[in-house]
């Protein structure tokens, strides 16, 4: 039941997408986010789906698991469709029955922002499942970088979320470990009232935090050993290393972004 | 009749997935009432995941588990119940302590079983001092004590359910030799005055060895053999092969024999060995 909790799902493989660095990957998506509000034409949404294509398929991700990252979030998709779908009043009227008005600017908006959405999803999910979230963390830190200088703990920050990344599997096995514990000395965790279920977990709860708090200590003090003193001249055993891939893929988003704000200022 | 028994047991993790693993495989075996049990085997021979099927907290892939014959996955039986006939004490069982004292942390087992509050006090206080813990001691937080006592505070706390099967994973890992000692000779005197049937899990030949009535050797999932510790330990070389060594004192033993210096029995106690080394000598001439 706990196993099959995934958070950041990295799907490892062997793809151009995987290999790209880090930083480049994060910036492209904040462009290709930006895009796809930025654009109103029928156009812009079509290169934001080619790009997205493109990319699904360079990745070498399953498009069953790009689909099954959008499945959670079908019910916002339905609730943003109708919301625009009759409110927006506008152009040809298509249906009219009592205050309810079908109209083609309704219409257009709607769909406008489900396509969207849906975009959004699958470039952001897209990234966490090429990039690990070890990567992911070092990329956040070297971009949040120049913040340093107004005096923000980037490093400390970063740091904090790969520990937290990396303690999640470990947290979870220990869970199920407590849980079994319990469940031996007679604990019931499957029956009774709410109160009574609530009053069930108090047995893992404590545990678990207590765990918790043992580990933070042990890994604050292992660090400590290694001299560990913050990000200051620290090095990296991994180097976020930018190529040709990246410029270009980077290339191709930029131009990809000129041309819909053109197109936008034109047609507008 | 057993009362334990396992017939062609077998449980398979994550099944369909990459990661698929038969952690054990077609188990069939009996462990009679009153036995104490030794368990050994190598890391990921199946230990853990066996004593887990035994109180049914997992769930077998195929086969059964029988207690006094009943299938504990019957539709009928309840699973809650069997688990205060079977009590399991996991590894490291002290970080499962969660109450504010130790008298009501051993106290849970016994309240879960819904006994009266006179009985819940007695058990408490038998098998506190059972494993040697001290009346000031039951009033403390269980963070207050040491790393043995609170190991023996969560063994009491399954003891105090008073099952007929006490099962222990490991109960002396990372413990000093003291402490390790301590617990093995309580666990002992528990088996001697209750009568129930125990299987102590451990990776050290020289305490299973030691405490043991039988022997239950387990290898990549399967049951190797299931006798006396005489029996197990003449089969040296197979144990030698699954990478489990015998007893210290037996390999002493055995390389005298080598040296011509042998004796009728296997010895596989450091106590046995040394008294008929002492017999041996005293039946010398002096002064050869």
């Amino acid at each position: 039941m706990l196993k099959d909790i995934t958070l950041g799902q990295y799907f490892p493989m062997n793809s151009v997408v995987h290999r790209m660095d880090a930083r480049y990957k994060i910036v492209i998506t904040l462009i290709y986010l930006v895009m796809l509000f930025w654009g109103q034409q029928i156009w812009s949404l079509a290169a934001g789906l080619i790009f997205t294509a493109t990319a699904v398929f360079c990745s070498k991700i399953p498009p069953k698991m790009i689909i099954k990252s959008i499945k959670p979030i079908v019910p916002i998709l339905i609730f943003t469709g109708l919301i625009n779908l009759l409110m927006l009043d506008g152009g040809d009227v298509y249906w009219k029955w009592w205050v309810i008005r079908i109209t083609e600017e309704g219409v257009q908006t709607s769909v406008f922002m489900i396509v969207r959405i849906c975009l959004l999803i699958a470039g952001t999910s897209l990234l966490t499942y090429t990039t690990s979230p070890i990567v992911l963390t070092d990329a956040i830190e070297s971009l949040l970088s120049p913040m340093k200088k107004l005096k923000m703990p980037v490093h400390e920050l970063a740091m904090m979320m790969t520990i937290a990344l990396r303690f999640i599997p470990t947290l979870i096995e220990e869970t199920s470990k407590i849980m079994a514990a319990q469940k031996a000395r007679g604990a019931d965790l499957e029956s009774g009232s709410i109160v009574q279920r609530a009053q069930a977990l108090v047995p893992i709860l404590i545990p678990l935090f207590v765990s918790a708090f043992r580990r933070a200590e042990e890994l604050a003090l292992a660090m400590e050993c290694r001299c560990y003193h913050g990000g200051e001249g620290r090095t990296r055993l991994r180097k976020l290393q930018s190529g040709l891939r990246d410029y270009i893929a980077l290339a191709i988003t930029l131009l990809m972004f000129a041309g819909v704000i053109v197109l936008n200022a034109v047609l507008h | 009749m057993p009362i334990l028994e396992a017939k062609n047991l077998t449980y398979t993790y994550s099944i369909g997935s990459p990661f698929e693993k038969t952690a054990v495989d077609h188990i069939d075996l009996s462990i009679a009432e009153g036995e104490f049990v030794g368990v050994i085997g190598h890391t990921g021979s199946g230990k853990s995941t066996l004593m887990q099927m035994m109180n049914g907290l997992l769930q077998p892939t195929s086969g059964q588990i029988l207690l006094d014959g009943c299938d504990i996955w019957d539709k009928k039986t309840d699973r809650r119940n069997i688990r205060f006939q079977v009590g399991l004490v996991f590894q490291y069982p002290e970080y499962q302590l969660f109450e504010e004292t130790v008298y009501q942390d051993i106290a849970f087992g016994p309240k879960n079983m819904k006994l009266s509050e006179a009985e819940i006090d007695r058990r408490v206080r038998e098998t506190a001092e059972a494993v040697g813990l001290t009346e000031e001691q039951l009033k403390k937080a269980p963070y207050a004590l040491s790393g043995g006592q609170k190991r023996r505070a969560a063994i009491a706390g399954v003891m105090a359910m008073e099952p007929r099967v006490l099962i222990l994973d490991e109960p002396t890992a990372g413990l000093d030799p003291k402490g390790r000692t301590k617990i093995l000779t309580q666990l002992q005197a528990f088996h001697k005055r209750t009568g129930c049937t125990i299987l102590l899990v451990s990776h050290s030949m020289e305490d299973v060895a030691r405490y043991a009535s039988k022997l239950l050797v387990l290898s990549q999932a399967k049951v190797v053999c299931y006798d006396t510790p005489t029996g197990v330990f003449a089969q040296s070389q197979s144990l030698e092969s699954m990478g489990l060594a015998l007893p210290q004192i037996t390999r002493i033993f055995k390389q005298l024999a080598e040296k011509g210096i042998s004796f009728e029995d296997e010895v596989y106690t450091v106590k046995y060995g040394a008294e008929l080394l002492k017999t041996r000598l005293e039946g010398r001439n002096p002064e050869c």
